[in-house]
């Protein structure tokens, strides 16, 4: 494989950057114009019925929804670009203070659900290859379709109905035990709880973390085990269909080095895009997961604040939301174009 | 790769979120047929098509049972609920939380109501939101993927970029921001979800327009001086009905997960609807001594989910419409 060359690689890099952000000012846009365009009167929807004119008057001064739309447009836009998205109405907090606390949480059930879908899946997927005739067929499509199928919320409370209240093997919620912090406090450093106890040595909140985590990441996971498997399935195949693999055989490479070495190499870069897109899916999957166990993190604040109408965290969620999908988007682009150098030329 | 900060890879995304990855189904695989099987073989029919696609694929079989039995489970729920007052909703402080029995197969709920009942009625709801968006979201989204591709230039490129903007969401996400500032509803869901779904058709219609565009009869009514709409009407929108369909029919699976989730969490039907969602979250309270009220109705998703996955893995086996993507 040729080696990519940097200053191609840095251009198509800054292309995609720059339509990112073009896309999340749209983004934005449409945002701005779903909340105060469509709602009649987001006071009023925020008070509740039984506001008091008065009442709804000082909120629609506060938030400026007297003012022309126009200038609340710009208004919001000056704000977003100084990464200002306003204060909670129920915490009084700024937004992106109450994400910022609580994304670490989030992204360490996202990792940790990601790794139990590519640790069975892609091995899956690739022995799938070698079983005789339809038999690979029907366990992968078996597999994936009863993975796409399970309801998140349902699965989340089986799980815990069998693993908990019935076998009592892990904790029912939460991150870590409540009596933790007196016995073995985690030093934050990444505010992943997982890797901060591991690199300080604390085995005792490690295996209590790990506990905890456990049923949360394997509901995640149901849905993403399934695409991966059958992605990595249908990559292999194709790649095994080819040429340089009969060669390869031909010239008595053993079948676990073609299928390690010459096949899932070049078979990764759907699976990576498949990888990058289930972190879309699993953030919208939290919403469910963490509500049920409880897990401190964006899922379970969000679900929270749509429900009280939480008028500037419902926006500063979305935004931040559909920048995370951009994100990754541009990243698993950009590693694709980085494994793969026929995707910048197009 | 211009329009892909959303773009390629979403509809890679789409294409894997409804159930099938690459068309890889049972006898297409080179171990059981070999290639050029199937160029020998006389031409057939659709139904015989049909028939061999049921054939070998008993999954499909089932899927197709399944959806029949949702059908008419939902059709005839006064009918077939054993007791139907409580399936509207009546609740019976004195069959509070009973467990499954003779009189009661799936044990009751909260408020005393017979769970099976409840799910019985709660296969309407399931059934006809999922219908609706898919209906909405190809109302919306088909007639723009149309013009888009039949106009091209500027127009196609204003739609498709609208499309790529609401593509960059996480679409269940735009939903619930959406019913959250509306109020939740199962209505107000229901609209929601068609607003964060219709891209995808139009994505899909756009594909099978640019494909129709320089085709010979479309040029030809073009030439005869058949208007714009007249071609899209006659031409385009005719022949986008089959991938259309093999799209709604993965989507529906999808869309019932989205309904009774936002039901679930609270922002789609409130209660005392029989919704399934609203039922495994009404029994959540319960789940140590009650395990049987959030079980069951998380059973009628999931097998309705599967079920319209495996019709929908079929419809596409049997149309096959790589072609398009």
């Amino acid at each position: 494989m040729a080696e990519p060359d940097p200053v191609d690689l840095l251009k198509f890099i800054t292309r995609r950057l720059a339509l990112s952000i073009l896309v999340l000012v749209g983004v934005a846009t449409i945002v701005f114009a779903l909340t105060r365009i469509i709602p009649s009167d987001p006071a009023a929807l925020y008070l509740g019925p039984r506001a008091r004119p008065a009442e709804i008057a000082d909120i629609q001064k506060r938030f400026g929804f007297d003012r022309p739309l126009v200038e609340q447009y710009g208004q919001y836009l000056r704000g977003l670009a100084r990464g200002d998205l306003g204060n909670s109405l129920a915490t009084k907090r700024p937004v992106t203070q109450e994400l910022g606390s609580r994304i670490a949480a989030t992204l360490e059930l996202m990792f940790a659900a990601m790794l139990l879908a590519v640790g069975i899946g892609v091995p899956l997927g690739v022995v799938s290859t070698r079983l005789r005739g339809s038999l690979g067929e029907a366990v992968v499509r078996v597999t994936s379709v009863i993975g796409v199928s399970l309801p998140a919320f349902w699965l989340g409370l089986l799980l815990q109905l069998l693993f908990v209240h019935v076998l009592g093997w892990f904790p029912s919620a939460g991150r870590v035990d409540a009596g933790l912090r007196f016995v073995a406090p985690i030093t934050n450093i990444t505010g992943l709880n997982l890797l901060d106890t591991l690199v300080t040595g604390n085995l005792t909140a490690f295996r209590d973390a790990l506990a905890h985590i456990v049923l949360p990441a394997v509901t995640l996971a149901a849905y993403p085990i399934g695409l991966v498997t059958r992605m990595t399935r249908a990559a292999m195949l194709e790649v095994l269909s080819q040429d340089y693999i009969r060669t390869a055989r031909a010239y008595g490479v053993a079948e676990r080095r073609v299928l390690g070495r010459f096949a899932l190499r070049n078979a990764i870069g759907p699976t990576l895009t498949v990888i990058g897109l289930t972190m879309a899916f699993m953030l919208t999957g939290t919403f469910y997961v963490e509500v049920i166990y409880a897990w401190p993190g964006l899922g379970s604040f969000t679900v929270r604040s749509f429900l009280n109408v939480d008028y500037p965290a419902i926006l500063g969620m979305t935004l931040f939301g559909a920048a995370g999908y951009v994100l990754v988007n541009l990243l698993v682009d950009a590693s694709q174009a980085l494994l793969d150098p026929r995707v910048r030329v197009a | 790769m211009k329009r892909d900060s959303s773009g390629v890879t979403g509809a890679g995304w789409r294409m894997f979120a409804g159930g099938l990855a690459t068309g890889q189904t049972g006898g297409r695989e080179p171990a059981e047929a070999p290639p050029g099987h199937d160029d020998l073989a006389p031409p057939r029919s659709a139904w015989q098509r049909a028939l061999a696609v049921l054939k070998r694929d008993p999954l499909a079989v089932f899927g197709i049972g399944c959806v029949a039995l949702l059908i008419a489970v939902a059709a005839f729920a006064p009918k077939l609920a054993p007791y139907p007052a409580m399936g509207a909703g009546r609740s019976s402080v004195s069959t509070r939380v009973s467990a499954p029995s003779k009189e009661f197969v799936l044990g009751t709920d909260r408020l005393g109501r017979d769970v099976l009942s409840r799910i019985i009625y709660g296969a309407r709801p399931a059934l006809i939101a999922p219908l609706i968006v898919v209906l909405l979201a190809v109302a919306i989204g088909a007639p723009l993927g149309a013009i888009a591709g039949l106009m091209g230039g500027w127009v196609d490129e204003a739609i498709m970029r609208v499309c790529d903007l609401f593509l960059a969401f996480p679409s269940l996400l735009l939903a619930m921001a959406i019913v959250a500032l509306q109020g939740p509803s199962l209505t107000n869901a229901v609209i929601a979800l068609a607003v964060s779904w219709w891209p995808w058709y139009t994505r899909l219609v756009r594909g099978v327009a640019l494909s129709l565009r320089h085709q010979a009869f479309v040029e030809a009514a073009r030439a005869l001086g058949a208007s714009a709409p007249k071609i899209m009407l006659r031409h385009i929108l005719p022949n986008s009905i089959t991938p259309i369909l093999v799209q709604a029919s993965l989507d529906v699976g999808t869309v019932i997960l989205a309904t009774t989730g936002l039901a679930f969490i609270g922002l789609g039907s409130q209660p005392p609807a029989a919704d399934w969602g609203l039922m495994i979250e009404d029994g959540r309270a319960l789940l140590r001594t009650a395990w049987w009220t959030s079980t069951f109705p998380g059973l009628a998703i999931f097998l309705s989910v599967l079920s319209f996955n495996l019709v929908g893995d079929a419809l596409r086996d049997l149309f096959d419409p790589k072609e398009y993507r």
